[in-house]
C-alpha cells in the first residue's frame, strides 16, 4: 500500500513538472506566434469594447439620456478609435513589407459621420 | 489515502511558490515563457487541490473515521446528502474548499486572458499565488484537512444539527465562490498598478469575474437569509451577526465597484476610486474569512476559537499595506480625463449610489467591529443590537433604493429641465399615486419609512418600465421588428444594461419586502396546552395533539423529535395544518448519562411556514423539557446499572432505544405545555421572489454574447493555424 502511494505521489509530481515546465521546453516559434496572437487578442477585445461603446451611446441617445450634440461627437471620437484598432489588426494581418505605413493619409478617418 | 492527500497539499505549496517566483520573473516582455509557467502553476495548483478535495469527499462518503475532521463532523447517521457537505463544515475542510475554489476561479481567468494583458497578468498570477500559497501552508502547518487519529472511532460525531439544510449544502460554496472571486479583481488591480497599466482594459477583462463573484456572494447571503428563517427557531432572517456581516460588506463595495468601473469606462473618471474600492473589496473578502475562523466575534456561524486569526491578521495587513502603497504611488497615471459637468448627471448619480453603499459598509462595518473597539477604549465589550443598525440602514438603504430608480434614466454628463421632465414625470407620479393609495388605504400612515420604501420602489420599478419600453421603442424603429422579437434583441444585444436594469426590479421588489415584514410584523411567545389556541395577527392557531417519534438512520438511533400538530386560520377558515418539532442530536459528551446524551446535545427546530405572497405564518415550537427530566434521570439511572452489571453493547442498544421509546410514548400521552413562537410576517416571500429576479438579472448581465465567444474560437483557429504552419 505505501508502495502505491509512494508511486501515486510521484506521478502527481512528475504531472505537475511537466506542465509547469512546457512553456519554457517550447521552441521559439511557437513563443513568437504566441506573442502575434497576444497582440491580436487585446485588439479583438478592444473592438469588441469599442463596439459596444458605439452601440451604448446610441441607445442612450434614443432613449433621452444624450443630447444630439454630446451624441454626435461621442460617436465621431469613438468610431475614430474603432478604425485605428481595425487599421492595427490590418497590420498585424499584413505581411510586413505589405504593411501601410503607420501615419499613411486615408487611414484612421471616421466612416460616414 | 490521507497521505497522498498530504503530499498534494505539499506539492501545492511548493508550485505556489514556484509560480509567484516564475510570473514575477516573467514579468519582462523578454522573458514571457516563465510567465506563461507561473500561469501554468496556477493550473498545477488546481489539479492537486482537486486531488486532494476528492479525497476528502470519498473519506466522508465512505465513513472513514480515521481521518480526524471526518470523525469531529459526521457519522453513520449523518444522512448521505449532508456527508458531502460535512466537509466544509470543518474549519480544516473549508480552508481545502476555498483552495480549492480559489484555484479553480484563477485558472478559468488565467486561461480566458491568457493571450491578454501580458504585461499585468504576470503580477496578478503571483498574487493569486499568493493568496493561494496562504491557504495552502495554513493546512499544511495548522489545520490539516489530513490528519489521522491513533485509533478510528466506530463513529463519528455526526454534523451540527443547525447545518443539516438544503441551503447549508449550496450556502458556503456560493460564499467562497464570491470571496474567492472578489481576489481576481483584486490580483489585476494589484497587476495594472505594478504594471501602470492603469486604463480600463483591465476592468474589462476582470468585470465579469467582478459580476460573478457579486453574483455568488449574494446568492450565498440570500441562502444564509433563507436557512436563518426556516432553520435557526426564532423566525428572522437578519440578525445583524458578525459573519452575516461580513459577507454583505465586500458585497457592498463589490456593488459599488460594479457601477462605478461604468464610470470609468466610458468617461475616463474615477480612476482611484475604482481601484481603491476594488483593493478595498479583496481585502474585506480576506476580513470576512478571518472573522469566520478567527474567534475573535462571537457568532452563530463561525468556526470558534482557533490559531489562525495571526496568519490571517498579517495577510490582511500585507494586503492593506500593498493596496495604499501603489494607489499613492501611482497617484499621477490615476488621474481623472474628464470632471463632473453637473450634480444632476448620470455620472453624479452613480457617485451618489457608491458613497450610499461605502457609506453602508462603513455602518455595518463599525457595528460588526463595535464589541473589540469598545473592549479596546472601556475594557468592556459591548455589542450593538439590531435596532442600532436599522437606525442607519434604513434611511441608506432608502437613498439607495431611490438612486437605482434615479440612475438608469438620468442623462449623461448634465441633465436639462426638459430631458428631466421628459425621464421623471411619469416615474415620480406613479411613486406618488402608490404613496397616497397606501395612505388611503389606512395602516402605513404609522410606518413613514416602510410607506416611503413603497412609494420609492414604485419609482424604481416605473423607471426600469419607462426605460425598456422606450428601449424597445428605438429598437423597433432601428429595426422594424416587431414588439417581442424587439425586446428579445434589445436585452440580447445589450445584456449588461438590461442585466442591470433587471438586478434593480429585484432590488425594489426585495426591499419591498424587507420593509414590510419588518414594519407590520407581528410576534407572539405562548405557552399552550394540547387543544388550546392562540392569535397572532391575522391568525388563529390551535395547538391539536402532541407528537413525539425517534428517527433512526442505519440502525442507529439519529435523533428524538419532541413537536406538536398545529392548525392555522384565518378569518375563520383553515388554511393549513402541519408540524412543527424540535429534534434532539445526541451528544458526544462521556458525562452525560447514555439518555441525558439525547436532550443536552445539540437540536434543531423544525418549523411550520405557512408562505404566501401577502403574508408569511411563521411557528416554532420548544418542548418543555422539565417535565420529562425525572424520566430521563431515572433511565439514566438503569442504563449505568445494565454496564455495571456487564450488559454487552448490542444489550445497552436495546436497552437504550426501549428507554427513550418510553420517554417519548410517555410524551405523547401526558404532553406537558409548550412554548410557541408565532409569527404573522408580511411579505416575506417578496425577498426571496426579489432575490431571484436579482440574481436572474445577473445571469444575463453575465452571460457572453455569442458573436464574442464566435471570435474566439476564430481566434484560437487562427493561432492554431500559425503554429502548425511555424513547425512545418
Amino acid at each position: 500500500m505505501e508502495v502505491v502511494v509512494f508511486l501515486i505521489v510521484i506521478a502527481l509530481l512528475g504531472a505537475v513538472v511537466l506542465v509547469v515546465t512546457a512553456p519554457l521546453r517550447a521552441r521559439a516559434h511557437v513563443r513568437v506566434a504566441a506573442r502575434e496572437e497576444a497582440a491580436r487578442a487585446d485588439l479583438e477585445a478592444a473592438k469588441e469594447s469599442k463596439y459596444r461603446e458605439i452601440r451604448d451611446a446610441e441607445l442612450d441617445y434614443r432613449t433621452g439620456k444624450l443630447s444630439e450634440a454630446d451624441w454626435r461627437a461621442l460617436d465621431r471620437d469613438l468610431r475614430g478609435e474603432a478604425v485605428e484598432i481595425l487599421r492595427r489588426l490590418d497590420e498585424l494581418d499584413a505581411p510586413a513589407a505589405d504593411a501601410p505605413a503607420p501615419d499613411a493619409p486615408g487611414d484612421g478617418e471616421p466612416g460616414g459621420r | 489515502m490521507a497521505t497522498v492527500g498530504r503530499s498534494c497539499l505539499i506539492l501545492a505549496l511548493g508550485v505556489c511558490a514556484y509560480g509567484i517566483v516564475a510570473s514575477l520573473y516573467g514579468a519582462s516582455p523578454a522573458r514571457r515563457a516563465w510567465a506563461d509557467s507561473g500561469r501554468r502553476a496556477v493550473y498545477a495548483v488546481a489539479g492537486l487541490a482537486t486531488v486532494a478535495f476528492a479525497i476528502l469527499e470519498i473519506a466522508f462518503l465512505s465513513n472513514d473515521f480515521s481521518f480526524s475532521v471526518v470523525a469531529s463532523h459526521s457519522s453513520r447517521t449523518t444522512p448521505f446528502f449532508y456527508k458531502g457537505a460535512a466537509a466544509w463544515s470543518s474549519q480544516e475542510g473549508s480552508l481545502l474548499l476555498w483552495l480549492w475554489l480559489l484555484s479553480l476561479w484563477s485558472s478559468l481567468v488565467l486561461f480566458l486572458v491568457r493571450r491578454r494583458l501580458r504585461d499585468v497578468t504576470p503580477y496578478a498570477t503571483a498574487v493569486l499565488l499568493g493568496f493561494g500559497g496562504f491557504f495552502t501552508g495554513l493546512m499544511v502547518f495548522a489545520a490539516s484537512p489530513f490528519a489521522l487519529l491513533a485509533a478510528a472511532p466506530a463513529d463519528g460525531v455526526g454534523l451540527n444539527p443547525l447545518l443539516r439544510h438544503g441551503s447549508m449544502m449550496i450556502h458556503p460554496p456560493m460564499l467562497y465562490s464570491g470571496y474567492t472571486l472578489f481576489t481576481i479583481p483584486f490580483a489585476f488591480a494589484i497587476g495594472a498598478l505594478a504594471a501602470r497599466r492603469v486604463d480600463a482594459e483591465w476592468i474589462t477583462s476582470t468585470r465579469r469575474f467582478a459580476l460573478a463573484a457579486w453574483f455568488f456572494l449574494g446568492i450565498g447571503i440570500l441562502l444564509g437569509a433563507r436557512w436563518s428563517y426556516a432553520e435557526l427557531g426564532w423566525g428572522g432572517y437578519w440578525a445583524w451577526d458578525p459573519v452575516e456581516n461580513a459577507s454583505l460588506m465586500p458585497w457592498l463595495t463589490g456593488t459599488a465597484f460594479i457601477h462605478s468601473i461604468m464610470i470609468q469606462e466610458k468617461r475616463g473618471m474615477l480612476k482611484i476610486w475604482n481601484v481603491s474600492l476594488v483593493l478595498a473589496t479583496g481585502t474585506l473578502a480576506i476580513l470576512g474569512t478571518f472573522l469566520v475562523r478567527s474567534g475573535i466575534l462571537d457568532s452563530i456561524h463561525a468556526f470558534g476559537a482557533s490559531t489562525l486569526g495571526i496568519p490571517f491578521v498579517l495577510l490582511i495587513a500585507a494586503m492593506i499595506v500593498a493596496s495604499v502603497s501603489l494607489v499613492v504611488s501611482r497617484r499621477r497615471l490615476l488621474h481623472s480625463e474628464n470632471r463632473l459637468d453637473s450634480l444632476l448627471s448620470r455620472e453624479a448619480a452613480f457617485l451618489g449610489n457608491n458613497l450610499v453603499l461605502v457609506g453602508l459598509c462603513f455602518v455595518v462595518f463599525w457595528g460588526t467591529f463595535f464589541p473589540l473597539i469598545s473592549e479596546a477604549v472601556t475594557g468592556t465589550k459591548a455589542a450593538v443590537g439590531p435596532p442600532w443598525f436599522s437606525r442607519y440602514t434604513v434611511p441608506l438603504a432608502l437613498v439607495l433604493v431611490l438612486l437605482s430608480g434615479i440612475g438608469p434614466v438620468i442623462a449623461w454628463r448634465r441633465a436639462t429641465v426638459a430631458n428631466a421632465r421628459r425621464n421623471f414625470l411619469v416615474p415620480a407620479a406613479v411613486g406618488v399615486v402608490t404613496a397616497v393609495a397606501l395612505v388611503a388605504a389606512g395602516g402605513v400612515d404609522r410606518k413613514p419609512w416602510a410607506l416611503a420604501m413603497f412609494a420609492v420602489a414604485a419609482f424604481v420599478l416605473a423607471c426600469v418600465w419607462q426605460e425598456l419600453w422606450r428601449g424597445v421603442g428605438a429598437r423597433r424603429a432601428m429595426s422594424g421588428e416587431g414588439p417581442a422579437r424587439a425586446t428579445v434583441s434589445l436585452v440580447r444585444r445589450n445584456r449588461r444594461r438590461y442585466g442591470g436594469y433587471t438586478v434593480h426590479v429585484g432590488m425594489a421588489v426585495l426591499f419591498i419586502g424587507v420593509a414590510a415584514s419588518s414594519a407590520f410584523q407581528h410576534a407572539r411567545d405562548v405557552v399552550l396546552s394540547p387543544g388550546q389556541s392562540a392569535k397572532v395577527g391575522a391568525y388563529t392557531v390551535q395547538y391539536v395533539r402532541p407528537r413525539a417519534w425517534i428517527s433512526v438512520k442505519a440502525d442507529q438511533i439519529e435523533r428524538v423529535n419532541l413537536g406538536a400538530d398545529m392548525r392555522v386560520s384565518r378569518g375563520g377558515k383553515v388554511l393549513a395544518s402541519g408540524t412543527t418539532y424540535r429534534g434532539y442530536y445526541p451528544a458526544q459528551d462521556p458525562t452525560l448519562g447514555p439518555v441525558s446524551q439525547y436532550f443536552d446535545g445539540e437540536a434543531e427546530s423544525q418549523v411550520l411556514i405557512k408562505a404566501g405572497l401577502r403574508r408569511d405564518f411563521w411557528s416554532a415550537i420548544q418542548p418543555d423539557l422539565t417535565r420529562v427530566q425525572p424520566m430521563i434521570d431515572r433511565a439514566d439511572k438503569a442504563m449505568g446499572k445494565m454496564v455495571a452489571a456487564g450488559a454487552k453493547p448490542a444489550q445497552q442498544a436495546v436497552a437504550l432505544a426501549v428507554l427513550l421509546r418510553t420517554i417519548v410514548d410517555q410524551y405523547g400521552v401526558h404532553p406537558p405545555p409548550a412554548t410557541f413562537r408565532l409569527i404573522d410576517s408580511p411579505m416575506v416571500t417578496w425577498i426571496w421572489l426579489g432575490g431571484l429576479i436579482v440574481f436572474g438579472g445577473g445571469l444575463i448581465a453575465m452571460w457572453p454574447a455569442p458573436d464574442a465567444a464566435r471570435r474566439r474560437v476564430r481566434a484560437g483557429y487562427r493561432a492554431r493555424v500559425a503554429q502548425e504552419l511555424g513547425r512545418a
